[in-house]
């Protein structure tokens, strides 16, 4: 695919994947919100910008207008048919979407993703050691994304799955393909697809099902019948492509706000009580994830008229700092009362690993916490970070110093 | 002071189960259960407020 041609005008030339709209955009927002509301780009086929809470949530709740059977707006076009779609529950609609949606529920229900909470705090604090042993030979240098934060979550949905957790660089290699520059890359072998991985680990289990979650797929049925190995195929997919860029965004977002803030890592440390509001404020402020709609019936939302087969961005983050919708809504403030966020996103496809990202980011902030008694930006530049192109928002590099550590615990 | 749970609109987010376990469990689904029968305890009223306060789905309501 040839590379987008430059920006003329963010309103209605957007394009969501450069580099320019990454490390910009909460500003990029902000004059949506104030202006637009609703920006529009021809790129992509036809793609709307909802800014506002009031929109995004409408949308969002609306699934008579807005099919979801394309979510990541793409050069390519639809990726699946409603209501099933490439990678159920994602890309479903009502009714198929409740169906699939309840063959996932209870391995993600509190209680049963509470079960993997000891197994996430020893991932996270082998991380931190092997990290402040390399920062304690190189004056302290060391970078918070890429030896900690990306490292969580791929290893937390390895077990899950089943899955080597040393294929860690390869999930990540496909799901870069898929998020962060969607159908702009040179085509691959059949044989080096996300697909074809996971191929191979569904017949395994087919033959030799285990207490993952594939097997537990694999043993599924819909009205007394198996599901099909698309479903499967699909369904794990999602599951590996929704749990790793995006916590990994959310755990790097919320430390490059630590490295710079050290009155509220302080704080962390010194008021335990403080850490659930914390969390759900990192989530407010740094909401990594955009969803995306296809209309499914003319509508017009905010003045925008929109056609069917339009693409439809639905911009969480932008929602979660509407003053409209939060009081402060540009402040970060740590102890929040009242904060309704839509991280998650709102109505039936509300995340169905949410409970599972937050487990990963308090656990990862707990042990941070507890570690880290000082830290920075290695660089107080704007651009010392680079935050990923696309619907997943995050730091993909963070370098810091570390300035002072503490005793860690024994690992138990 | 009332509080009432809205099933239809639950999304099953879990913010009330983790502010007030005192109030809402969750099923194996991981929808809220209101454990109380609307009128809260004296002691669980700002509890019962925060749970209304952080439903992103309204689906929480006190009054009183």
């Amino acid at each position: 695919m040839a590379a987008h041609p430059p920006m003329t005008d963010w309103a209605t030339d957007f394009d969501h994947t450069t580099t320019e709209w990454a490390q910009n955009a909460p500003e990029i927002w902000e004059t949506f919100r104030d202006g637009c509301p609703v920006a529009h780009t021809d790129r992509f086929g036809g793609c709307w910008f909802p800014a506002r809470h009031g929109d995004v949530s409408a949308i969002a709740h609306d699934t008579e207008h807005f099919s979801s059977k394309s979510v990541v707006v793409n050069d390519l076009g639809f990726f699946g048919e409603a209501p099933v779609g490439f990678a159920p529950p994602i890309t479903s609609d009502p009714p198929f979407h409740g169906i699939a949606r309840r063959l996932l529920l209870a391995p993600f229900s509190p209680k049963a993703i509470a079960a993997l909470e000891p197994a996430t705090r020893r991932t996270c604090r082998t991380l931190i050691a092997e990290m402040l042993e390399r920062a304690a030979r190189s004056g302290g240098a060391a970078d918070a994304a890429v030896d900690y934060a990306q490292h969580i979550p791929v290893q937390v949905i390895a077990h899950l799955l089943g899955l080597p957790e040393g294929d860690g660089d390869k999930f990540r290699q496909f799901i870069h393909r898929i998020l962060e520059a969607p159908g702009q890359v040179t085509p691959v072998s059949p044989d080096d697809t996300l697909v074809a991985y996971l191929q191979q680990f569904i017949a395994e289990r087919r033959a030799d099902p285990g207490d993952d979650l594939i097997s537990h797929l694999t043993r599924a049925e819909v009205a007394g019948v198996p599901l099909g190995d698309d479903h499967v195929e699909g369904t794990v997919a999602l599951l590996l492509i929704a749990g790793i860029d995006t916590t990994w965004s959310a755990i790097g977002a919320s430390l490059w706000h630590l490295a710079q803030h050290p009155g509220h890592l302080a704080r962390l440390r010194d008021e335990p009580g403080l850490m659930p509001f914390a969390v759900e404020e990192f989530l407010r402020f740094y909401a990594p994830v955009t969803m995306a709609r296809v209309v499914a019936e003319d509508i017009t939302i905010g003045g925008a008229e929109m056609k069917v087969d339009d693409w439809v961005l639905l911009p969480f983050p932008s929602a979660n700092r509407d003053p409209e919708a939060f009081e402060q809504a540009d402040e970060f403030v740590i102890d929040r009362r009242r904060n309704r966020h839509a991280a998650f996103g709102l109505g039936i496809h509300r995340c169905l690993g949410s409970n599972l990202a937050r487990m990963e980011l308090r656990v990862a902030l707990e042990e941070w916490v507890a570690a880290v008694a000082a830290f920075e930006l290695a660089d107080e530049g704007p651009d010392s970070v680079r935050w990923s192109t696309g619907q997943v928002r995050g730091p993909r590099e963070l370098p810091i110093r570390v300035l002072e550590t503490l005793p860690m615990e024994e690992t138990k | 002071m009332k509080i009432n749970y809205d099933r239809s609109a639950c999304q099953g987010h879990n913010r009330c189960y983790l502010l007030a376990p005192e109030l809402f469990d969750v099923d194996d689904e991981g929808y809220a259960i209101l454990r109380i029968d609307g009128e809260v305890p004296a002691e669980l009223e700002e509890k019962a407020r925060l749970t209304a306060d952080n439903c992103p789905e309204y689906a929480i309501t006190v009054e009183g």
